[in-house]
């Protein structure tokens, strides 16, 4: 019951940990929270599909397709992190004035709520099919026990809900001149660990070198079945021994968002001062 | 990024991996040790023969794979340093354990 909590705990983090960060960079547009949900229930249900063809998506591209469904999942999101961060970098201080987008900024307001509905499903999504899969393989085994190892799922499954949330609350009481920065940072850290992830799975799918394997290996000090290891990895995408291709794509993401972010903030300050 | 992986994606691959196979069956790894060599790409070639699903997981490899029951999946590793390098079936962890010694 202990290892099935924990299988499905590290597995509802990660997506938890991304829906409780956005949902409170989000909190000031107006219809974020419905866009939240059905994000959620539009991952959910394409967790199940997922699940369900995992068969059909591996046997793809010589049984390389699940590493190239995985990259490309994560690259999307990785596109809408960043699509989201530049349009909070533009739209911040009007949300901080505001507290509410109104008027013209409403139609601005539905684009970035589509963004969110694409990051938050593809988290659910991702993290979902695998615990699908999981409690499955339980379901199917006729092992006996199954019942103490459901229920040790959903313990799982509701701490990793509790962990997002306790985030999320967290950052609700960040004082509102640091709130956009604090945001800012944990969704470009998302971003690129989430860059790092995809560049991963190319590497074990033989698309990419891995340059250097690993770059370093830091799991005697902080291993990522350990609980620190873990939420570091799905809050800066902590990885105990990288390969140096992925701190390649990790910082290439890093810095391109920074710079959109910059360069979209910029017109607004310079507008400000006159 | 999608430059980097464009020219990633058209150099020359000079090293070709080596073929392993491993089955799973009654959640357990055969063979459950192996020895491959070190400084040269493995390609692990998995075959699942049990009706459940297994994710073969491995943090000192950072590799991790969803296996199908009755599936198959290919995993590329390597080139390793010498060294144990175990790994798990993360959904059957008690009884699916393995080591890859790279020489």
């Amino acid at each position: 019951m202990f290892g099935t909590a924990i299988i499905v705990f590290r597995e509802v983090l990660e997506a938890s940990i991304i829906i409780g960060i956005l949902a409170a960079a989000t909190r000031n547009i107006p219809g974020s929270r419905r866009w939240l949900v059905a994000g959620i229930l539009a991952g959910l249900v394409g967790a199940g599909v997922v699940a369900a063809s995992t068969d059909a998506i591996g046997s793809l591209a010589n049984g390389i397709g699940q590493e190239i469904f995985n990259a490309i999942v994560l690259g999307i999101a990785v596109l809408m992190l960043a699509w989201h961060n530049i349009w909070m970098a533009s739209h911040g201080a009007v949300l901080a004035a505001n507290a509410k987008l109104v008027g013209r900024n409403i139609r601005d307001g539905n684009s970035e709520c589509s963004a969110l509905l694409v990051i938050v499903g593809l988290a659910v999504l991702r993290e979902g099919s695998e615990t699908v899969l999981f409690l499955y393989g339980i379901a199917a085994s006729g092992d006996g026990g199954q019942s103490s190892m459901m229920f040790g799922g959903m313990v799982g499954m509701l701490l990793g809900i509790a962990v997002g949330y306790t985030l999320y609350a967290g950052l609700l009481r960040v004082p509102m001149r640091w709130f956009f920065a604090a945001t800012g940072i944990l969704v470009l850290l998302l971003a690129a660990g989430m860059a790092s992830q995809a560049a991963r799975f190319l590497i074990q799918a033989d698309l990419l070198p891995s340059l250097a394997a690993p770059l370093w290996d830091t799991s005697a000090v902080l291993p990522e079945n350990g609980l620190p290891g873990m939420l570091l990895h799905s809050l800066i995408g902590y990885d105990s021994r990288p390969a140096g291709m992925q701190i390649v794509f990790y910082l290439t993401a890093l810095i391109a968002i920074f710079i959109g972010m910059k360069w979209a903030a910029r017109p607004r300050q310079a507008a400000m001062k006159k | 990024m999608k430059r980097l992986l464009l020219i990633a994606l058209l150099l020359p691959f000079t090293a070709h991996a080596t073929d392993y196979m491993l089955t799973i069956k009654d959640h357990q790894f055969q063979p459950a040790e192996f020895s491959v060599p070190s400084g040269t790409k493995i390609k692990l070639l998995i075959e699942n023969q049990d009706a459940t699903p297994e994710e073969f997981d491995s943090y000192p490899l950072n590799r991790e794979k969803v296996i199908t029951g009755h599936g198959t999946a290919t995993i590329y590793i390597g080139p390793l340093t010498p060294g144990r390098y175990t790994f798990i079936g993360e959904f059957h962890e008690t009884t699916a354990q393995g080591v890859i010694v790279a020489q």
